[in-house]
Formats: structure tokens, C-alpha cells, sequence
């Protein structure tokens, strides 16, 4: 890998996450962009080019719709483009405005992720029905959520996996977001609870799903001197990685999620990490699913095949626990509006690594990966932040 | 969130809210039509369906036989070379018990859904289908089970030519 230059963060923002806001997805934008401008110190005038992340047009309702946000995302007469990858969307953002800068194309790159999912009605899990095959899947008439059901199941067989230990996730991130200002789901749970809630595809539970959502969040991308000129406490991008498996998922094996090990890879070379659970102090796997956490601990490489759960058992993953895991509160907690719940783990990587999380600060950090993934059950998009 | 900021930004709006007169709000219905042609390999697939059978394709490079059948191989990235007829039987490889229907309406008889492997496709070659004719409490990862048919003259060439798969009975 030959990498130009390295790429900083230098300022983070971010909207209320809740299930509807009255804001337009523009308005949202500016509102994180905006937020992380001033994080900065910057004005869009010091911003060379912009990068929006939003993830399936269905759910607002607008195709095309990183066209519509350009104004509200500052881009107006910049060199601007969307990047999208399903879910896997929001971490794949800075990964599109790291090459940005890292090229030595840009020295400022403004990144921004929207979603609103709140104008599809009743529920926007009816647009999530054209994402199938139309030929040999639709008309099987299936629901998103069975998926993440058939491949959650396979784990649990795979690795015998008690489901008290994948409730845990939703108690501890729920628990987590907690002390998140814009938190839409924080709640104190128990294990119970998670076990006792409707079931909505057996093995998902009601508590074991992320809500629909909207929001916007936002990161300012600059080349190293600019850096220096505008902040003492840069967080650096030292790693990206991403990977696509096949989109024929019933061919693939559904109890490892290898292209998020492959995107994991790609970043730990890049940041000369050897042994990801030692070099790695905390880190914000994409948790739309309790499950999901687990899965991706272990496609990050932080945790042996099907031993994420008993670490989150023992106490490991959580803030004070020897692996933080997810301590904004993760998507279960904060909420996920796809895009930019992925760019929310970002972000708390920047407040994180900045000593700047208050009530959810994971002591000593000083490494930490975000990942985020989607379309198929089949991208892995990976971020390694230092400080 | 850093503790630096002090502002939240953004207006919660509840369900009533956007239904409500007084605020201002916008409806539609996009109304795009498709008709999607099968293409060669589903072409064949759907056909053979109809003919109550499943065929698949060996790529001859990596000796995979693939279902759903394609005319590429996606790893060795090369045309396929052959359509191999597949029993109509196979095992769970995983299964899970719908409560949701399409549009994540709740139901109160659940969907059966299932992704079998079958036989003679290449280990870990799974169809998504559902399951039927099958005790809830039985179901389990490994569970042999065979294809169930509509009759064929009501088939169509479509994958629900298959109504679901059904437990093999202990001989």
C-alpha cells in the first residue's frame, strides 16, 4: 500500500437521532455539517471539497437524493460525490474522503452522512422489500429482518451460543447511550427483559433490533499541516479497509462474516496493527442487531470464532471493561439512521480519542476501529482511528 | 456527542405530528412499473421449475456447482460449463420463524423460512425457501428435508413452483 499522506480529524458533529424529525434531509445536513465546522474552527470556506454518505433512496422517498442534499451539505460549486454501500455506508464516507486527502488531491474534506427513514409510511421496512432479487427471492415475499434471523440462528447453532449472552449486547448499549445526548433509544434494561420481548423473527426479538430512524452526523477531514494550523489534538485516520462478499448469501457461509475480516485486514496492515485485541483500545462494530456486535467483533478480528459472547458475558466489552465495545451506545441505543449512525461510530471515535465523551469516556484510549456494514449482509467498511 | 457542545439540534416530531393538520406535510406514491426479463441463467432455472426439477451450473475450475444456477462462475471469474440436474432434496442450514410479513405487519401463524443446502450442489450451495407440513418444535439445523411441488399444471416457472420443503419421513 502506498499511502501519500496522512489524513486527520479535526472536527465531528452531529444531529438528535429519533424517529422522526421535523427537519428535511438538507436541513439535517447543514445542521451536522455546520456542527462539525464549528467543532473545527473552520468555515466552509476552508473546505475543498465535500463527501455525503446516505444510504438507500427509498426511505426518503427521493432517488438521487445525495443531489438533493448537496446544498444543505455545503458542496454548492465544489467538487462533490456519494459514495454508497447500503449500510455499510456511514463508515465508508471518511473512507471516501480519506482517499480525498490522502491522494494529495485536497488538503479539507468535509464528510457528511444523512438518512431520514421517517417518510416512508407506515414503516419503512416496506421500501427494504425492493432490495431483493426480483426473479428468484421476491417472489418468496420475504422480509428484511428474516435474513439477519436465518444468519443470527446460524451462529448460535454454529457455536452454541446462549441467547442471555446476545440479550446483554442490547442491555449494555441501551445502558450506554444512556449518557448520549442525542440518544433515541437509551434505556436501562435487563437481560430479562431482551428475552421477554415480542418476537418479531425468531431468533430476533423486539430488543434485539435497532429502531428506524433520522438523523445526520458529520467529520472535517484535513491533510496533516492543515491540521497542525487548526487544532493541538488531531485524531489521525491510520487505517481503512472494506470488502463485498458475493451477493449470493445463500452460498456463503453465514456464521463468520469473512468480508469484514478482509476489510479489517486491509486497515490493521495500513495502521501496523499485528494483534488487534492488544493494540486496539475500544471500538464501535456495526450493531444494528444485538447479534451483529458479537459477529463483527469477531470479522474485526477482536475476539476467537464465537467468542464474543462470552467475553461480553464477563464484563469485557463493556466502558470499563478491559475491550469497550460500542460505548456511544452503539445503533441499538443512539438509533440508526443508516448512514449516519455509521458516521456516528466515527464520531465517537473523534470525541473519544479527543477526551472529549464526558460520561461515556473509555480511560486511555488512544486506538479505536469503527465498522459498519450492509447492503446484502455482504460489505465490511473499517476505520482505524489514533490519537 | 462531545461535552464541549452544549446545543442538540434537530426537532422531534411524533407520529401525530406528521399526521396532524397543522403541520405541513407532503404525500406520494411513486408510480414506477418493471418488467424484468430472467435472463439466460434464471431463464433456464425458471423453466426447469416449471418442469419440476432444479438445475443448477458446475464451473469446471473450481468443480463448485452453483444454485441459484449463473454463466459465470463470481471466484474464478469464467464462464460456466455445464447445467447439473439437483435432487430436490437437501438439509437446514439454518431456519428462522417469521412473526412479520412483507411490509413487518405482525402475523399470528408464522412463515417458516429456511435456507437449505441441497444435494448434489457443492457443500454450503443453499437455496432461501420455506418450510412446511413441519412441527415447530422439530425443526432443527441438519434436518433433512425434500422439496414439495405444485402440481405441475399449475406451475409457472417461478421459485414458489416449489410450495416449501417438507421433513423426509424416517423409513
Amino acid at each position: 500500500m502506498n499511502v501519500k499522506r496522512r489524513v486527520a480529524v479535526v472536527g465531528a458533529g452531529i444531529t438528535l437521532f429519533r424517529r422522526r424529525l421535523k427537519e428535511t434531509g438538507k436541513e439535517l445536513s447543514y445542521l451536522a455539517a455546520n456542527a462539525a465546522l464549528e467543532s473545527a474552527g473552520m468555515t466552509m470556506d476552508d473546505i475543498d471539497c465535500v463527501v455525503m454518505g446516505t444510504a438507500p433512496d427509498a426511505f426518503d422517498g427521493i432517488h438521487m437524493k445525495a443531489d438533493n442534499l448537496l446544498d444543505g451539505a455545503g458542496a454548492t460549486r465544489k467538487p462533490y460525490s456519494r459514495v454508497y454501500v447500503g449500510g455499510g455506508t456511514g463508515v465508508f464516507s471518511p473512507i471516501g474522503g480519506w482517499w480525498h486527502v490522502a491522494s494529495g488531491l485536497f488538503d479539507t474534506c468535509l464528510v457528511v452522512a444523512e438518512e431520514k427513514m421517517s417518510p416512508c409510511i407506515p414503516h419503512p421496512q416496506t421500501a427494504f422489500r425492493t432490495i431483493w432479487d426480483p426473479i428468484i427471492t421476491r417472489p418468496l415475499n420475504p422480509n428484511l429482518v428474516w435474513i439477519f434471523a436465518l444468519e443470527m440462528n446460524r451462529y448460535m447453532k454454529t457455536y452454541n451460543i446462549p441467547k442471555e449472552h446476545i440479550a446483554m449486547v442490547a442491555v449494555k448499549n441501551k445502558g450506554n447511550a444512556l449518557d448520549h445526548p442525542s440518544a433515541q433509544l437509551a434505556a436501562k434494561i435487563t437481560v430479562e427483559d431482551v428475552l421477554n420481548s415480542e418476537t418479531m423473527v425468531w431468533p430476533v426479538q423486539r430488543l434485539d433490533i435497532s429502531p428506524p430512524s433520522d438523523g445526520a452526523a458529520a467529520l472535517v477531514l484535513t491533510s496533516e499541516d492543515v491540521a497542525r494550523k487548526f487544532t493541538d489534538a488531531p485524531v489521525w485516520i491510520d487505517g481503512v479497509g472494506w470488502s463485498l462478499d458475493s451477493a449470493y448469501w445463500t452460498n456463503r457461509d453465514l456464521c463468520f462474516p469473512q468480508y469484514v475480516a478482509e476489510a479489517a485486514k486491509m486497515a490493521y496492515k495500513m495502521a501496523k496493527i499485528t494483534d488487534p485485541p492488544k493494540e486496539v483500545d475500544f471500538a464501535e462494530p456495526y450493531d444494528p442487531f444485538t447479534y451483529k456486535e458479537l459477529h463483527h467483533m469477531e470479522g474485526l478480528l477482536l475476539a476467537k470464532k464465537g467468542e464474543a459472547p462470552q467475553l461480553t458475558a464477563d464484563g469485557v466489552t463493556q466502558r470499563d471493561g478491559d475491550l469497550p465495545i460500542c460505548p456511544s451506545g452503539g445503533l441499538l441505543g443512539v438509533g440508526n439512521p443508516i448512514a449516519a449512525a455509521g458516521l456516528m461510530k466515527c464520531c465517537e471515535m473523534f470525541w473519544q480519542l479527543r477526551n472529549e465523551a464526558g460520561k461515556r469516556q473509555v480511560s486511555g484510549a488512544e486506538t479505536g476501529v469503527a465498522q459498519a456494514w450492509g447492503d446484502l449482509m455482504q460489505v465490511g467498511t473499517v476505520t482505524v482511528f489514533r490519537r | 456527542m462531545s461535552e464541549k457542545v452544549k446545543d442538540l439540534r434537530g426537532t422531534r416530531l411524533s407520529a401525530a405530528d406528521l399526521e396532524s393538520k397543522d403541520t405541513i406535510t407532503f404525500r406520494g406514491r411513486p408510480n414506477a412499473k418493471y418488467a424484468w426479463s430472467a435472463g439466460i441463467a434464471y431463464t433456464k432455472y425458471l423453466e426447469e421449475l416449471k418442469n419440476g426439477r432444479i438445475v443448477g451450473r458446475r464451473c469446471r475450475q473450481c468443480d463448485r456447482v452453483l444454485v441459484p444456477p449463473r454463466m459465470f462462475c463470481e471466484q474464478c471469474f469464467r464462464a460456466t460449463d455445464e447445467w447439473v440436474y439437483i435432487k430436490g432434496t437437501g438439509k437446514i442450514n439454518t431456519y428462522s420463524i417469521s412473526y412479520l410479513d412483507a411490509d413487518a405487519n405482525r402475523i399470528k401463524t408464522p412463515i417458516l423460512v429456511a435456507v437449505v443446502d441441497l444435494d448434489g450442489a457443492s457443500p454450503g450451495i443453499g437455496i432461501l425457501h420455506k418450510l412446511g407440513n413441519v412441527d415447530i418444535e422439530k425443526i432443527h439445523v441438519g434436518m433433512p428435508v425434500q422439496a414439495v411441488w405444485k402440481p405441475a399444471n399449475e406451475r409457472k416457472g417461478s421459485v414458489t413452483d416449489i410450495l416449501y420443503f417438507e421433513p423426509i419421513k424416517e423409513k
